[in-house]
């Protein structure tokens, strides 16, 4: 009974230290929240949702939307929903492993390059700096036309993009924590280099990742669409947004408006998501990093 | 006390080496992330052939020595040939499609910055209230929007069912001002040419309103965070003290210190702007740079590719050295 009373009472003073703009912020991060868990759900069950076979001329070419084609056909008569469910799992897919090799690569290097220091760190540093200097979207331009068309590839032109955001981060933490008191100490009980690194530097980092992450997500399907909608990164039939909002785009001066819009609709969408929830996020974890990002 | 010429010697100095190290990592991208000759030729393609493309771009020298054959014809303006038709100058065609560029970016860069600080002074000005919230709201929805979305979206409006503006290009046809700086609009001003003038004006219209809605998110963020800072401050107390109006006070005195962090962003922007020029001129076949660009990456025009993006790190370059002066003379109390 004593223990159900202190969890209410420690809920209402929760409740009450909710301002009215940190309540504004909880709903960015759930709206946002709730749009990413229904593009990942839809990503997952798109076999089961998607009334049609996405890559199959199934109707009349470019229907107009009506009760068979809910978002109508394309060009060449394949159903555009289906498309659109399909295409989600193209991006879910490439962003979420270009997240993770990024964040892999770039925090490693950056844990690293920050407790190394000396000329490694120089190194590393100028050249992540001198990528950072560089607009994303023409870094990727770059890679993806080296490397060719395919899923993995354009994730790898994604993740060097976004490695030197993580390094940046992460050696700044590092070289920031390095010279505390508790370093030194962990240091004079005898602790070895890994386990300072890991044990002690790394965690510090830890609250700003999701924010970062989030953020990072955001961008990184906008480089996508962006990538597609050049002809770059995923080849032909796949459904892609981006793609198809390219193609759909050809026909918008017969006024025919649904290939394109749609596909456009969703990229903004999955991108709102993203940062309303890292900018949520933002506010509600960490007030002070507000101008950081 | 450092005087401010030396500071600025000092500072183009010091771009020589970001220089190096951007057109290394260019180098690298294009040499190491891929082999070109498959860029160029797609994979599957008869031996003498690859062989004849290594022989002409010098590609089956070692990497160092093509580093260096790099930089030498790089210091001599040289960006290498067009690999397509009449295989011309890469730096002629650059200079061609560069002004529609320019002509795009600054209109859409004003655009930006007068709808970022009209909406951040008035959002800081209300400074919680729904009004602010909801500024707060449009400044992350720019940043999601998909420039060529909202290019869409935009023509299909005011293109295609009103009818009242153009959906493509720079100008109409034969409608081409006499060349003097190249920016269609100020020939046109220059040669007193009012049916180019308005040709010109109506196809700028949607293109630098897509750029400039996406940019403008950023600044009003911005003027918000350092408009709310300034008008903490004592001399703001001091100005409202002393009776003036509080549009003089908002204005003249709080905006112009609030203004120093934004320019400073504003350089920053440039890598924004670059990249979102590319998709707008896309998607509205503005025959700039970044229509260009995606041509020949159809094209797989490997040499044109490369000097288009060589040509961008270097704008990078000028462009972060230029505002770093600017603000040396906006702020007199930066020196290094």
């Amino acid at each position: 009974m004593a223990s159900r009373l202190s969890i209410s009472r420690l809920i209402v003073s929760r409740l009450r230290k909710l301002s009215p703009r940190r309540g504004i912020e909880y709903c960015f991060t759930l709206i946002g929240f709730m749009i990413i868990a229904l593009i990942v759900s839809m990503a997952l069950l798109a076999p089961f949702i998607a009334p049609y076979d996405p890559i199959k001329k199934v109707g009349e070419l470019l229907e107009s939307p009506n009760t068979r084609f809910i978002m109508g056909t394309d060009g060449i008569g394949r159903d555009i929903f289906s498309r659109i469910i399909y295409g989600s799992r193209i991006v879910m897919c490439v962003t979420l492993l270009s997240m993770t090799l990024s964040f892999l690569i770039g925090v490693s290097f950056g844990l690293l390059s920050g407790y190394v220091g000396g000329k490694l760190d120089s190194i590393f540093s100028l050249l992540m700096d001198s990528m950072y200097a560089f607009p994303g979207l023409i870094l990727a331009i770059a890679i993806a036309f080296m490397l060719g068309p395919g899923i993995l590839t354009t994730s790898i032109s994604l993740t060097v993009v976004y490695i030197p955001t993580y390094f940046r981060m992460v050696r700044g933490h590092v070289l920031s924590v390095k010279e505390s008191l508790f370093i030194e100490a962990a240091r004079a009980v005898g602790a070895k280099g890994k386990t300072i690194v890991f044990k002690y530097i790394f965690p510090n980092v830890i609250p700003s990742l999701p924010i970062v992450l989030s953020l990072n997500a955001a961008d990184a399907v906008l480089t996508l669409a962006a990538l597609t909608f050049l002809g770059l990164g995923i080849p032909a039939p796949t459904p892609e947004w981006g793609a198809d909002l390219r193609t759909g785009h050809f026909y918008l001066a017969s006024k025919i408006w649904w290939p394109s819009t749609f596909p456009g609709l969703m990229i903004v969408l999955l991108t709102l998501g993203f940062s309303l929830f890292g900018e949520g996020l933002n506010e509600i974890l960490s007030p002070r990093l507000r101008e950081g990002v | 006390m450092v005087s401010l010429r030396v500071y600025i010697a000092r500072r183009i100095l010091l771009s020589i080496p970001m220089i190096f190290i951007l057109l290394g990592v260019v180098f690298l991208v294009m040499r190491v992330a891929g082999d070109p000759v498959s860029a160029i030729l797609g994979g599957h393609a008869p031996r003498e052939q690859i062989e004849r493309i290594k022989e002409q771009l010098g590609l089956n020298k070692p990497l160092i020595f093509q580093f260096f054959d790099y930089l030498w014809q790089l210091l001599h303006g040289d960006l290498g040939r067009s690999l397509i038709w009449g295989q011309r100058p890469v730096l002629d065609e650059i200079l061609e499609h560069f002004p529609a560029t320019l002509e795009l970016s600054i209109c859409s860069f004003i655009i930006s910055i007068f709808i970022g600080i009209f909406t951040g002074v008035y959002s800081a000005r209300r400074y919680n209230k729904p009004v602010d919230h909801s500024i707060g709201l449009y400044g992350i929805v720019t940043y999601a929007l998909f420039i060529p979305w909202i290019g869409l979206i935009l023509q299909l409006i005011f293109a295609v069912y009103l009818g009242w503006l153009p959906t493509s290009l720079r100008i109409d046809t034969l409608m081409e001002p006499q060349t003097i700086t190249g920016l269609y609009v100020l020939d046109s001003i220059l040669t007193l040419n009012t049916p180019s003038l308005v040709s010109s004006v109506r196809h700028l219209i949607l293109p630098s309103i897509t750029l400039g809605i996406y940019l403008s998110g950023i600044f009003t963020r911005l003027t918000r965070t350092h408009m709310l800072e300034v008008l903490e401050g004592d001399f703001i107390r001091a100005a409202r003290a002393r009776g003036l109006p509080e549009r003089t006070v908002i204005y003249k005195h709080a905006l112009k210190n609030a203004f120093i962090p934004i320019l400073t962003m504003m350089g920053l922007q440039f890598a924004m702007l670059l990249a979102g020029a590319i998709l707008t001129e896309t998607t509205f076949s503005w025959p700039g740079m970044g229509t260009f660009l995606a041509e020949r990456i159809l094209y797989r025009d490997f040499t044109t590719v490369q000097g288009t993006i060589v040509f961008f790190a270097f704008l990078i370059v000028i462009v972060s050295l230029v505002i770093d002066i600017i603000y040396v003379y906006i702020d007199p109390r930066i020196r290094y």
